[in-house]
Parts: structure tokens; C-alpha cells; sequence
């Protein structure tokens, strides 16, 4: 085998995946780039220099989309980190077997592979007007009229949207947690910590990393989202990626690409600020 | 066995309420098309019957599963069959340093990280300035193959960092060209983990909604499909379609999982 072969070797093994990623990620990516800065007439776009279509993002409308946009995302992260650090801090800490701990994180990972779309229809009969819980409330008096802000509402789409992505945040500190070595837990508690202070001192900072995987995930499903606010949001909520998807319904392409530009960019800025207080090499 | 503290009482309490959580909107779907065929789409319900899962088969006013749920299968199919083709060759190309394999393996993960709605809207903006129509076989194969081939990717960089080189080695010692190394050492010992990666590549296809949402074309996917029978189908007959559907991606994960821990399980016996 010559050695010119072998230096070779790789890429010729790499070339199919590198392409598809260049077809369908980064070059439409970089289109998106060109054509945020393209004319749009009301019914077609063409090539050109103008920054109009960003100009329009800092309006009133589009601004308040973005807060809104950071609203759900700060909830959904509280929510997620507050429900998954003890779900994922129970799976590695307190299942005695590790036969056990993996099946009982395959349950929380199952819902994850199957439909999303059918995950947040199921909440309909749970939460609607005439759904499960307002019957329930009414059935116990403690409400005289059903309660509207269940479904097609803010909380309904935290609510969806913590139901679908939370395993992302469970997975990586599940995982960040089963690192962490028993000894030193045991040297703690020898030299007298409490169990408050073992977690604090000691699991907190080490779990750190998972956390912060587990934000990444999290901020990047959250900020494009349109389905569940679509879906759980009724018409009134509003997000980014719903207004992007309105443009293009409404074939407002140039708009839309400025508007998922700032997304990105805005994307990173979080990515970035969370790699700064948090050092995930360790876990790579 | 040592004596439980009250943390470990009311952690499972938590984690207990945490799966129900999980699994109780499915479960109530999955209750409420088992209805008789007066049921409506709330609580209580109203007989038991296999009428509706029945009806899913049957021609609806409002859409048709059958050829959406072909359009998916075939879909997920070639899907799976890329996917599995083009990470297995990236991931035996990362065995080896090479320059410049850290960006490609950034890219990889930005494919992952990289909001769904951008990928959606490049893949659209793209087909569009080019004068193509989108179609759910070219720019959604496409959209679903940035979701499906960087997980399929790390997992496959998983499989290999655990495989053992002695066999290959072994093989090319005796005279084995790398052709004829991988099709009868390599690939017969990643075989079953395939299999798994290959199902759980298929599922991904099968439930995708967001990145192919924007550039289906004309026809749907069965999960648009069904995003689009939410505003307007007001019979149990949506929840059935969802049960089986769910039913369907659900045990061919438990299939994938299953072959893949026993995999691991035989791997460690023999190391």
C-alpha cells in the first residue's frame, strides 16, 4: 500500500458526509446570508444591496417577537434544569444497578424518538376547555368555570416545549454525573461535609459541564421553535421562528433570511456567553 | 443493603411524577381512540371498540394516510440507507488523524446545534433562487439528512473508539486488501450495532417535522400530514392515527436499543 494512499485514505472516506453537510447545511446557510441583504418587492426578490430588510427587525413588532422569544426560553430553561437536575441527580445517585440506571434512562429517552407532533396533540384532551384537568377542577368545586389558559396559551407552550426537549437537558448531566467518582463523595462526607455541602461543593461543580451541554441544547431548540408555539400557542403567542415561517408562507424570503441571520447570531451570542462561564472540553 | 435516606424517598416520588409527566398525555391519546364509534375528543370516554384505529385505514374526508405514510416510509428508508452508508465511511476516516478533521467533526455537530428553522429556510432559500421546486424525495431528503447523519456520526465514533484494530491487523497480515478487510472483519462485527443505528436513523426520518416542514413540495410527509389534519379532524380517528404511528416508531427503538445493548453486552463478554 503506497503511502500516498494512506494520507489519502481519510478523505476519500469523508468526501460523502462533507458533501451532503456543504449541499444542505452550509452552503443554504451562506445563502441565507446573501439573500438577507436582496430586495423584495411584494412578490419577488432580487439581487441587490440594501439593509431594509434588518432595519425592519428593530421595529417595535419584530423586537418585541425576539423578547417574547427570550421569555419562553428563559422558562423552558428554568423549568428544564429545575425538573432534569434531580431527575438525572436520582437516575445516577440513588438507582443502585447499572442495569437499572440505563433502562430507566431509556424510559425518559423513548418519547424522545417518536412524534412531536403527536406528543403535543396528546395534551389536548388533558388540558382543553373540556379537557381532563378542567373536569377534574370543576368536578372538586375548586373552579366554577373552566380554565382557559391551559391550552392555546404562553403556558401551553412552556409547557409542550419542556415536555418535548427536557431529555436534552437530562441527558447531558445524567451523563456528566456517572463520571463523577464515588471516592470522592465518600472522602467528603469522611472529612464531615454534610450532604448539602457534598452537593455543593463537590457534585455541583463537577455536573457543571453536563449543565452546561444541556443549556446549548436547549437554547438552540428553543430559539428556532415554531411548532409548539404554533400548535400549543393558539394565535396569539408569537415567536421568531414563527415569524420566519410566516415570511415564507408569504414567500417574504429576504425578510425571513435577515430575521434568521439575527436568530443565529443571536443563537452564538448565548452558545458563547454559556462556553465562557462553563468549560466543556472536559466532556468532549 | 443500606438504610434509605428520606432524599432517596422523595427523589423517587419526583421521578415518578416525572415519567407520568412524560407518558400520560400519550396514554390518554392512546385511551381515546380505543372508543366506541360515537367517542368524541375529551374525557369521558365513550365505549371501547376498535373502530377508530379501523377507520385510520379507511378513506378520510378531510386526507389520506396511506400514500403519506408510503411517502415517509420510503423517505426514511433512503434516509437510513445514506445515512448509514456515508457515517460509516466518515467514521472509519476518523480512526486515523488527518488535517483538518476538527472542523469537519464542528461541522458535524453545528448540523446538530444549528436551529432546525435555519436549515428549513436554507434548503428553501436555496431551491428557490435556483428555480428548483422543493419535493419532499431532493430538498426534504436533504433537510433530513442534516438531523440524521450527525447522530448516526457520533454514534458510529462511539462503536469504533470500543473496536478492536487486532482482528484488522490480523486480516491485513495475512495478505487482506482494506476492501476486502471491511467486508469480512469490519463490517460483519458492526453488523448488529448497524442495525440499531440504522432503526434509530429511521425513526428520526419518520417522525422528522420541523426541517422538512418548509421544503416538502406539494406533498406531505406523514407527519405534516398530520400537522395539518390537527385544525381540521375533530374525530378520534387523529388520536388512532397518532397511537399507531407512535406504536410503530415505538417498538422499532425498543428493536434498536435491544440489538444494540446486546451487542455491548457480548462485546464485554468476550473482552
Amino acid at each position: 500500500m503506497s503511502e500516498t494512499w494512506k494520507t489519502l485514505k481519510p478523505y476519500a472516506l469523508i468526501t460523502p458526509q462533507t458533501l451532503i453537510f456543504l449541499m444542505f447545511l452550509v452552503f443554504p446557510i451562506l445563502m441565507i446570508g446573501v439573500v438577507s441583504f436582496w430586495e423584495f418587492n411584494g412578490y419577488s426578490m432580487t439581487p441587490a444591496f440594501t439593509l431594509d430588510n434588518y432595519r425592519g427587525i428593530l421595529t417595535g413588532v419584530t423586537f418585541k417577537t425576539y423578547l417574547n422569544t427570550f421569555k419562553f426560553l428563559g422558562m423552558v430553561w428554568v423549568a428544564t434544569l429545575l425538573i432534569g437536575y434531580p431527575v438525572a441527580y436520582f437516575l445516577a445517585f440513588h438507582v443502585p444497578k447499572l442495569e437499572w440506571q440505563i433502562l430507566l434512562f431509556l424510559l425518559c429517552t423513548i418519547p424522545f424518538w417518536t412524534s412531536n407532533i403527536i406528543r403535543m396533540i396528546s395534551w389536548v384532551p388533558l388540558l382543553g376547555r373540556e379537557g381532563l384537568v378542567n373536569q377534574m377542577l370543576m368536578g372538586t368545586g375548586l373552579v366554577q368555570q373552566p380554565l382557559e389558559f391551559l391550552l392555546y396559551s404562553d403556558f401551553a407552550v412552556v409547557l409542550g416545549m419542556v415536555h418535548l426537549y427536557i431529555i436534552f437537558m437530562i441527558a447531558p448531566i445524567f451523563n456528566s454525573l456517572m463520571r463523577i467518582e464515588r471516592s470522592l463523595v465518600t472522602a467528603a462526607e469522611d472529612l464531615g461535609a454534610s450532604g448539602v455541602q457534598v452537593f455543593k461543593e463537590v457534585i455541583l461543580p463537577l455536573s457543571a459541564p453536563g449543565i452546561a451541554i444541556g443549556s446549548i441544547f436547549i437554547v438552540t431548540l428553543i430559539m428556532g421553535e415554531f411548532v409548539t408555539v404554533r400548535l400549543m400557542g393558539g394565535g396569539q403567542s408569537a415567536s421568531v421562528g414563527k415569524l420566519i415561517q410566516t415570511q415564507i408562507g408569504s414567500l417574504q424570503y429576504p425578510l425571513a433570511a435577515a430575521n434568521a441571520m439575527v436568530l443565529l447570531a443571536v443563537t452564538m451570542l448565548i452558545i458563547v456567553s454559556i462556553l465562557r462561564v462553563l468549560d466543556i472540553r472536559k466532556e468532549l | 443493603m443500606q438504610k434509605r435516606s428520606l432524599s432517596f424517598y422523595v427523589l423517587l416520588v419526583f421521578f415518578c411524577l416525572f415519567v407520568l409527566f412524560l407518558y400520560g398525555p400519550m396514554i390518554t391519546i392512546f385511551m381515546l381512540s380505543l372508543q366506541g364509534p360515537d367517542g368524541g375528543l375529551t374525557f369521558p370516554m365513550r365505549g371501547f371498540s376498535f373502530y377508530w384505529l379501523g377507520q385510520v385505514f379507511q378513506e378520510q374526508r378531510v386526507g389520506n394516510f396511506i400514500e403519506p405514510f408510503a411517502r415517509s416510509l420510503t423517505l426514511g428508508i433512503a434516509v437510513m440507507a445514506i445515512t448509514i452508508t456515508a457515517s460509516v465511511l466518515a467514521s472509519m476516516g476518523f480512526r486515523q488523524r488527518f488535517r483538518g478533521s476538527t472542523i469537519i467533526f464542528y461541522m458535524t455537530v453545528a448540523s446538530l446545534i444549528v436551529p432546525s428553522i435555519l436549515v428549513s429556510l436554507g434548503i428553501g432559500v436555496v431551491f428557490q433562487v435556483m428555480g428548483w421546486p422543493t419535493n419532499w424525495f431532493s430538498s426534504g431528503l436533504g433537510a433530513h439528512l442534516t438531523w440524521t447523519l450527525p447522530i448516526a456520526f457520533l454514534i458510529m465514533l462511539g462503536i469504533f473508539n470500543r473496536f478492536n484494530p487486532s482482528y484488522e491487523e490480523a486480516a491485513r497480515d495475512l495478505g487482506a486488501s482494506d476492501p476486502k478487510t471491511f467486508w469480512e472483519i469490519v463490517l460483519p462485527l458492526i453488523a448488529p450495532s448497524l442495525l440499531g443505528v440504522g432503526l434509530l436513523t429511521f425513526t428520526l426520518s419518520y417522525d422528522e417535522f420541523t426541517r422538512t416542514s418548509l421544503v416538502s413540495g406539494q406533498s406531505n410527509t406523514l407527519p405534516l400530514e398530520i400537522f395539518g389534519m390537527t385544525t381540521n379532524v375533530t374525530s378520534p380517528a387523529l388520536y388512532a392515527l397518532g397511537t399507531l404511528t407512535t406504536l410503530f416508531s415505538a417498538s422499532l427503538i425498543l428493536i434498536a436499543f435491544f440489538t444494540y445493548s446486546a451487542v455491548v453486552k457480548r462485546q464485554r463478554g468476550k473482552a
